[in-house]
């Protein structure tokens, strides 16, 4: 058994085999039954093959445990071209004599059957390939094909039964991949035979966006996540996300992140927002969110602070462009390294897949400020309760990394303010609303601060000017002193009419 | 059919002595002997001594039998007790559409 290094519960009742899978080892609380054969079902496409050989290249390379892959599929170039797209490298494996890939070959038209006969080869093929590279792990990639293969499934029954207890009295911790039959996990009832651990793959559209889920069906002798839950597949393998497991017990900080801008700062008790706090940036189209983000993430960038920028509208580069135009220079960020751009078609994929790709991002990039803008954006993917749920678990995610984080959302003229936000804005710790506000035929951008926890903070509406330097803050005007409510009310008046020049 | 001068070059897969692989090579040598006298080599490989041999000829039934002349390769497993199978096999016999 190998170490692992995130926290595997304490509470490890039988030796497991980690899967090196990101996220699979939590929900199965520390990998698959070591030295038993685990049943992996699903529909075509779900993923199966990949869950496998990860699971073996992972084991060669991590953990010491050499594999055997015997595939009974029919493109074996594929398969190579297929994990050579996650970035594993099986003939480099192969080479180093860690990893053995034997392709079983089944023709039911090349094949005549006469009298009794047992799969005796199959055993020694797959004993030989054990013991030439010492392997732990095994794989059997789609061992159902045999019954393609052959007539006489009473046979091919009994030596698949004998087939796993011999896989048992190897102690090789083995996957066995199946097709998803149509009432059963397989098509031919392997789960008979099978019986440590199920896990189920699944591959659903849902109003066209499609989403991959994973489950842990059974697992004998231990605890394990039981909810579905996401995963992802794209060029660092298979990330699957535990995502309800989180708990209300994060650090909270009390030392403090500028906003970028003195005068804001000024406004949030003359230090800005508390670090590993959550920010909400609303407004109607072109009252200066972005603009306002930018000078955030410039400011954390100018301290050597690592930013990363979920875009769901704009391009990177059309970001830096605009950004360029309002006199904030990101670019050099970007070139320095400190500045990541994620930029992502909301309708690209469902909800659940876009927190996977966060994490994902998250994960890869370690930053100490988060943007997204705008997150409203997501809410065009699914239902609200379902953006809230996954709001409430990205933002979960990130305080527990200390992480601080800047929303922006886009507010529509027609909606009510209130309406719209209040499903996000409660999980929000500052609440900024930036307005345009006409006060004799010209049109004034105010901002204020509606709330912010744990600190004293400004009441004051403070116009606000795009400069050459970006936005700079002006003081209260007596003019447009006026209660907040009152502004809103005004303000989506107008700029429902005139729409804004800068977003 | 195929001409006398043919040579038959036939391959018997097995795993240790056991029943089923002594009737196989029994079955077989009958069969060989009344219908290719004389222009046949039967080759027993034992996949308990040489278990690398096995991959090449996609062995994973046994008994095995594989002809590797006349092409193209033909495999018939068990052990070989249907006689009227195993000459449809190898095309000693035409496949008959009951069969």
């Amino acid at each position: 058994m190998s170490v692992k290094k995130k926290s595997v519960p304490s509470y490890r009742s039988i030796d497991k085999a980690c899967t090196g899978i990101q996220g699979l080892d939590d929900i199965t609380h520390g990998g698959l039954p070591a030295g038993r054969p685990t049943l992996v079902s699903g529909g075509p496409g779900s993923g199966k093959t990949l869950l496998g050989v990860s699971f073996l290249v992972e084991g060669a390379q991590r953990y010491h445990e050499p594999g055997v892959l015997l595939t009974f599929e029919e493109n074996a170039e594929e398969l190579a071209a297929d994990v050579r797209s996650l970035g594993y490298d099986l003939d480099k494996l192969v080479a180093e004599g860690k990893l053995l890939i034997d392709y079983v070959h089944v023709d039911r038209s090349e094949i005549e059957e006469t009298g009794e006969y047992d799969l005796e080869g199959l055993f020694v093929r797959l004993d030989h390939a054990i013991k030439q590279v010492g392997a732990r792990r095994v794989m059997l990639d789609t061992i159902e094909t045999l019954f393609g293969g052959l007539k006489d499934t009473g046979i091919l029954r009994a030596e698949l039964r004998r087939l796993f207890r011999w896989l048992r009295d190897k102690k090789m911790t083995t996957i066995v991949t199946a097709e998803r039959g149509e009432q059963l996990f397989t098509r031919q009832g392997l789960e008979e035979y099978i019986t440590d651990a199920v896990i189920s793959l699944d591959h659903r559209v849902h109003d066209q966006i499609s989403t991959r889920r994973i489950r842990v069906v059974k697992y004998r002798g231990s605890t394990h996540g039981t909810n579905e839950y996401p995963f992802l597949i794209d060029r660092d393998g298979i990330t699957v996300l535990p995502v309800t497991s989180l708990l209300l017990e994060h650090e909270a900080p009390s030392s403090r992140i500028s906003s970028g801008l003195p005068e804001l700062d000024g406004m949030l008790g003359g230090q800005g927002f508390y670090r590993a706090s959550t920010v909400l940036m609303s407004g109607t189209a072109g009252t200066g969110k972005t603009t306002l983000s930018a000078h955030f993430v410039n400011a954390a960038c100018a301290r050597g602070e690592k930013c990363l920028y979920f875009l769901f509208e704009e391009s990177p580069q059309q970001m830096i462009r605009n950004m360029a135009s309002a006199g904030i220079d990101l670019k050099r960020w970007v070139d320095k390294g400190l500045l990541v751009f994620h930029a992502d078609r909301p309708s690209r994929h469902g909800l659940e897949t876009h927190l996977v790709e966060m994490h994902h991002a998250v994960e890869i990039n370690d930053p100490d400020v988060v943007v997204m803008d705008p997150v409203t954006n997501l809410m065009a993917v699914g239902t609200t309760a379902d953006v809230r749920s996954m709001l409430t678990r990205v933002i979960d995610y990130l305080k527990t990394r200390g992480i601080t984080a800047m929303f922006t959302s886009l507010t529509t003229p027609t909606q009510s303010l209130e309406h719209t936000e209040a499903m996000i804005s409660s999980l929000m710790d500052t609440w900024i609303l930036v307005a345009i506000e006409s006060i004799d035929r010209q049109r004034t951008r105010n901002l204020y601060v509606l709330k912010s926890r744990g600190m004293p903070h400004s009441d004051e509406v403070r116009p606000f000017r795009f400069t050459s330097k970006g936005i700079t803050l002006l003081p209260p005007a007596s003019t447009s002193a006026a209660a907040p409510a009152r502004a809103k009310r005004k303000s989506r008046g107008k700029a429902g009419r005139k729409s804004g020049s800068r977003s | 059919m195929s001409p006398a001068t043919d040579k038959w070059d036939l391959r018997l897969y097995v795993a240790g002595q056991t029943p089923k692989a002594g009737r196989a090579f029994a079955n077989l040598r009958k069969i060989c002997e009344e219908h290719l006298a004389g222009r046949y080599s039967i080759e027993v490989i034992d996949l308990v001594e040489n278990p690398a041999l096995g991959r090449g000829d996609q062995i994973l039934a046994l008994p095995t039998l594989v002809r590797k002349l006349p092409t193209p390769i033909k495999k018939i497993i068990g052990d070989l007790s249907n006689t009227e199978r195993v000459l449809v096999g190898l095309d000693l016999r035409p496949r008959r559409a009951s069969a």
